[in-house]
């Protein structure tokens, strides 16, 4: 798609530049003159030598070299501006990380609660600054530990939570007036979200105390992570529901993280994951404003969340052109005032898709360089992979170097101490300005098309991802794309004598048990009487947070809510053209 | 001409990911054989239902949860059932640790491909696995 929306005058080469020296100098500017002829003789020498062309991971052509000619349409006032003052290209807050170092948050979570809260206290003890909960298929998709659908997957690739019984058991011990939670929860947002705010009020931590971010981002399921249980209108619903609920009782709680991260781990290009992402985040806005809320009450608690992959100044541009453009849509189409309102504030993941099952401990480099890529694009949030990740869950050793990757990178080698450092370079603003034209040159596509929404519904988003994958995936194959160990450099490997984390199977067993238990000892007639009033709620129109919370704090499960829910809602009839 | 290869690419159990299934639905139509996907979150019950329906001669399992021996285990029990676990060859593709790999070959499963193995060895790998049934059939 990127292709589609090039820009002829930004190709590569030498005639560019020559043919726009003409025109701006009026005399009174002598030294760019003269400047703009010695860029010229030096283009006019270095292409008789002949340059290899190049382009970055998006396929947008690059120049053989990026000069004050490169910004002549870059305004440093208006596109580039100050950090902390939009629109916020060079960061959301103004000394950045050497007011205050980015938070590490390494996602985790397995087997039931009492293993993941023993993980996470561990983390915590290493020096990690917030948690990362990483919860199981099932309860991703509303279904208890005892489900017929959900016997495989219990405890796999994260930890399950049925009940606010095992919210308690996860955050034993952890002060949650001193640690924010991140929760890659989408579908069933609400209710863990309801569950997190009840384990705080136990905790006796008032709400408004409380930080932390829900995922929450239903559109991005539909295309790219497959946690999708309801139809889009009564999901939008819902979201809506907990943004407002977080804006009147846990104000520092983002209830909502926009992602375009698995939308790059699943192929798309750096441009056409920034383009999805704010087009879903556009989407969000606009059903807050339609429920009557004012966007610079809500706008504040919306945040985002990307992969960063391998091609570095790429995704520095990636988050740099996201700042901006976000800024500015929000400035300009909603009427944002509050700079908060117009902030794009975000985390990271590092490893993913890039990461190799050939020579896996080659991921440990490519992870420094990604996290490395995130701290110069201004991150607010950071994940690191562990390098075993393409095939299992990390053992404490892994995660250990994953950690400590970034705390090397926050205390070692001085990245943190000014604010957005690439600021000012010729390459870096001009390929800045240029991810921003073409993720809004895509952003305008799919608004011609109806907006997010009936394009997820007719398949096309899901399709030019997976035509992008394999694409990727053939460039790989034939060498034109190098991947180190895998199609260059790569030798036999040997057998894989790790130490690898081993999942255990008693723990789902022990989990269904200890649902079973809470089943038998809850008052059975406060949780029917809630889940009939979450049940007449959601054929309302009002906020059915309260019914939520109401039901979870009466022990009624995730599977069990979530099933009054789909009553009434019904499931999304996922697109499956190929 | 020999008839065009049938192949089913399923993603059983609740694992959402399907860069890889698709990646992989796509070379095999490239490769010319007729490909049908499942979609997601199928039970090893209606992917054997929809293989024998759609009259394929392989399915490729796509699973990066860690669910592949149990869910595998199921899917070929399922085929047994119906007398097809011969007929069909099955192949399992995903976050697979390679000490899983001979206990997935013991199940019946004809090829594993775990993270990292080129489409250069899948294509082929199904390709060799269908002919030779068909021989023997």
């Amino acid at each position: 798609m990127a292709k589609e929306v090039e820009n002829e005058r930004e190709r590569a080469g030498s005639g560019g530049a020559q043919n726009r020296t003409g025109g701006s100098e009026n005399g009174s500017n002598g030294a760019r003159h003269d400047f703009a002829a010695a860029e010229r003789k030096w283009r006019e020498r270095v292409a008789k030598r002949g340059v290899a062309p190049a382009k970055t991971s998006s396929g947008l052509d690059l120049d053989i070299l990026y000069t004050p000619e490169s910004l002549r349409e870059n305004d440093p006032l208006r596109d580039i501006g100050l950090p902390g003052e939009y629109p916020f290209t060079r960061g959301v807050q103004p000394t950045m990380h050497r007011g205050r170092v980015w938070t590490m948050r390494q996602y985790s979570g397995f087997a039931t609660p009492r293993e993941s809260n023993e993980r996470y206290r561990w983390l915590l003890e290493q020096g990690q600054t917030g948690i990362s909960v990483a919860l199981d298929l099932p309860t991703q998709l509303g279904l208890d530990s005892d489900d017929p659908g959900a016997v495989d997957d219990v405890g796999r690739v994260g930890v399950a939570v049925d009940t606010l019984a095992d919210m308690e058991i996860l955050f034993e011990n952890i002060p949650l007036d001193r640690i924010s939670t991140s929760f890659t929860i989408n579908s069933t947002a609400s209710i863990l979200l309801a569950m997190y705010l009840a384990v705080a009020e136990r905790q006796g931590v008032p709400p408004e105390k409380i930080t932390g971010t829900t995922q929450n981002d239903i559109l991005k399921e539909y295309v790219s992570r497959g946690t999708w249980i309801f139809p889009p209108e009564p999901s939008l619903r819902l979201i809506v529901d907990t943004i407002e609920h977080c804006f009147k009782h846990a104000p520092r709680f983002n209830p909502i993280s926009v992602a375009g991260a698995h939308f790059h781990d699943a192929g798309a290009t750096v441009v056409q994951d920034l383009a999805y992402t704010l087009a879903d985040g556009l989407t969000y806005v606009q059903r807050c404003i339609d429920r009557g809320l004012k966007v610079d009450d809500f706008a504040p608690l919306i945040s985002f969340f990307f992969y960063t992959h391998n091609d570095f100044f790429e995704e520095i541009a990636k988050y740099r052109a996201g700042r901006r453009l976000w800024a500015r849509l929000m400035k300009e189409r909603f009427g944002a005032q509050d700079p908060r309102a117009q902030m794009f504030r975000f985390g990271v993941v590092c490893g993913g898709s890039t990461l190799t099952a050939q020579q896996p401990q080659n991921n440990v480099v490519r992870v420094a360089f990604q996290a490395l890529a995130s701290v110069l694009g201004g991150v607010q949030s950071m994940f690191t992979a562990a390098w075993d990740e393409p095939f299992a869950i990390p053992t404490e050793q892994t995660a250990e170097i994953a950690l400590r990757t970034q705390q090397v990178l926050a205390y070692e080698t001085g990245v943190a101490n000014v604010p957005d450092p690439l600021g000012g370079s010729y390459y870096v603003e001009a390929l800045t300005d240029r991810v921003e034209r073409e993720a809004r040159a895509i952003i305008d596509r799919i608004e011609s098309l109806g907006g997010m929404v009936p394009c997820i519904q007719s398949g096309f988003i899901q399709k030019e991802i997976a035509v992008e994958a394999y694409r990727f995936q053939k460039k790989v194959e034939s060498g034109e794309q190098i991947v180190v160990g895998v199609n260059r450099f790569a030798r036999p490997e040997p057998e894989r004598r790790l130490e690898l984390y081993q999942s255990d199977s008693a723990a789902a067993d022990r989990q269904r048990e200890s649902l079973a238990r809470v089943r038998a000892t809850r008052d059975s007639r406060r949780v029917t009487k809630a889940l009939e009033a979450l049940r007449e709620a959601a054929r309302g129109k009002d906020n059915m947070m309260p019914m939520i919370s109401e039901a979870v704090k009466a022990y009624a499960s995730v599977g069990e809510i979530c099933g009054v829910l789909r009553d009434e809602f019904g499931t999304f009839k996922e697109p499956v053209g190929l | 001409m020999e008839r065009a290869i049938r192949v089913m690419v399923a993603k059983p159990g609740l694992d959402g990911h399907d860069r890889g299934a698709k990646i992989i639905a796509y070379a095999l139509r490239d490769a010319g054989m007729e490909v049908v996907y499942t979609g997601l979150r199928h039970s090893p019950e209606e992917i054997v239902n929809a293989a024998v329906q759609e009259d394929v001669e392989a399915v490729g399992l796509s699973i990066l949860s860690g669910a592949h021996l149990p869910l595998t285990e199921k899917v070929m029990a399922g085929l047994a059932a119906v007398g097809r676990e011969n007929e069909i060859a099955v192949f399992v593709g995903g976050t697979i640790p390679d000490t899983d790999v001979a206990k997935l070959k013991d199940l019946g499963v004809a090829g594993v491909f775990p993270t990292g193995t080129p489409l250069t060895a899948i294509v082929p790998a199904i390709k060799e696995a269908v002919e030779a049934r068909r021989v023997a059939a």
